[in-house]
């Protein structure tokens, strides 16, 4: 790995910048979600920062069941995040569709659809599990592209192992 | 000034050598002061530069046509214009310039801006044609103030001339011209409470919505090359006038320093205001204002 190289890698497991999503879920873990980036928590410390565009984003976080209605959006904006990028399912419910399994109004888990990278258990996860899952995810993400080509959008998906 | 000076200033100091790192530390500062009180800790001082790297490795969608090369082209330009202005500050005392250098770093200050609402238009996204119409209605707002504060400076002095500019002793218009600078300048650089083409959640990332990777990387620089300029300009017309340039150089930063540290805890203790309050706020409030300072300049100059 040449000096270049290196350096790219460091710095994208310094600075991953989040956009966030809503499939469905009961706005429990997105008020998690912003509380990890609260004074408390404080995520910026890491180089989090939270982006109004999935343009800008690295790391998709995704909270909620994924809801039929959600399906179609979940996959456009995973295509819109530009390579390369990593994914975070925050919460019980995109892992394992929680208390709502087998509901027919669903098309969970999440990694029916997308591949997901990181799971944050917990119904909500704590703030800290929040920012640790989004530094695992930074440092996933930093690996994969230092090892191979750029992970293009819509590329065969090569995180499939990690599902639960 | 002959040609290799001009490359000198434009390309070393304090042109792009030196004033892209203070551009990163600037926008640092201005993310850890905003941090701080907050009561946060904040981001690490490599911050911006780890952004950047970041940026340029990222992969853009695809683009053809025009509106594709348009795209590639606004933030060049932007980083550019902002470059050559913050190139054409008097930081080294006797470093040159001409007359009227003060017009020219003006226009070339107002390109990113334009540059910003142009691209928001190109990049056909709904919240970029929201974000580009709110900066172009910001833009003519805050303008006419800014200029009109910059004309009665330079018309209490009798010149356009920049470094003349620098060594102008402090009067009473001076001081209400920089004030003037000083209320115009955060919605110049987009920051709170003028916050209205990028507010971001509220309308995406505004013009940005569509930009990704190196584009925005690019975007990421322009804004902090305004930065540099326009506390540049500010710390122009404040600092005190040193001849050996190795004070007035780290003098001149720490002015500008100064300048960054006030517009971000003003920025940290305000909310973004709406655009019709902030159109009232610059035809309103500070146009009377500016309108005293120019006024003041003429019959200063008239009197003399």
């Amino acid at each position: 790995m040449n000096l270049w190289n290196r350096l790219m890698c460091y710095c994208r497991r310094r600075s991953p910048w989040l956009f966030h999503m809503n499939s469905g879920s009961c706005n429990g873990c997105d008020i998690e979600l912003v509380a990890s980036l609260t004074p408390r928590y404080d995520a910026e410390q890491l180089g989090v920062r939270l982006e109004g565009s999935p343009r800008h984003a690295d790391i998709l976080c995704i909270t909620g069941p994924v809801t039929r209605n959600s399906v179609h959006a979940i996959e456009t904006v995973y295509g819109q995040v530009c390579g390369p990028k990593a994914v975070v399912a925050i919460g019980s419910c995109p892992a394992t569709t929680n208390v709502f399994i087998d509901s027919r109004t669903l098309d969970g888990p999440l990694d029916r659809h997308i591949p997901v990278d990181v799971f944050v258990p917990g119904c909500p996860p704590r703030p800290d599990a929040i920012v640790q899952g989004v530094v695992k995810a930074a440092e996933i993400l930093a690996e994969r592209a230092a090892k191979g080509p750029v992970f293009e959008p819509g590329a065969a998906p090569d995180s499939r192992e990690v599902q639960l | 000034m002959n040609l290799e000076t001009a490359l000198a200033r434009l390309l070393i100091f304090p042109g792009l050598l030196f004033s892209v790192p203070v551009a990163w530390f600037f926008l640092w500062v201005e993310r850890k002061a905003v941090a701080l009180m907050q009561g946060r800790i904040g981001p690490p001082f490599m911050q911006p530069f780890y952004d950047f790297i970041k940026l340029l490795g990222k992969t853009t969608p695809a683009r053809s046509g025009v509106s594709g090369l348009l795209m590639r082209a606004w933030p060049l330009l932007a980083v550019s214009a902002a470059g050559g202005a913050v190139g054409l500050l008097p930081v080294l005392p006797s470093s040159g310039g001409f007359e009227g250098d003060l017009i020219l770093l003006l226009a070339l200050m107002e390109i990113p801006s334009i540059c910003i609402v142009a691209a928001g238009f190109s990049s056909r996204s709904i919240f970029g044609e929201i974000g580009s119409a709110r900066e172009a209605v910001l833009d003519v707002s805050y303008n006419v103030v800014f200029l009109l504060a910059i004309v009665s400076i330079g018309a209490a002095q009798h010149t356009f001339r920049l470094e003349a500019l620098a060594q102008l002793p402090p009067s009473p218009v001076l001081y209400l011209g920089v004030l003037a600078i000083l209320v115009c300048l955060p919605a110049k650089l987009h920051i709170n409470p003028f916050s209205l083409p990028n507010a971001e959640q509220e309308i995406y990332s505004g013009p940005m919505t569509e930009y990704a990777g190196p584009e925005l990387a690019m975007w990421e620089l322009s804004h902090g090359l305004e930065w540099v300029a326009a506390t540049g300009l500010v710390a122009t017309l404040i600092a005190p006038h040193v001849t050996v340039w190795w004070i007035g150089a780290p003098l001149f930063v720490a002015f500008s320093f100064g300048v960054v540290l006030l517009l971000s805890v003003v920025a940290a203790a305000t909310a973004r205001l709406a655009i019709d309050t902030t159109v009232r706020f610059y035809w309103q409030c500070t146009l009377i204002f500016a309108v005293l300072a120019i006024s003041s300049a003429l019959f200063m100059r008239f009197r003399s």
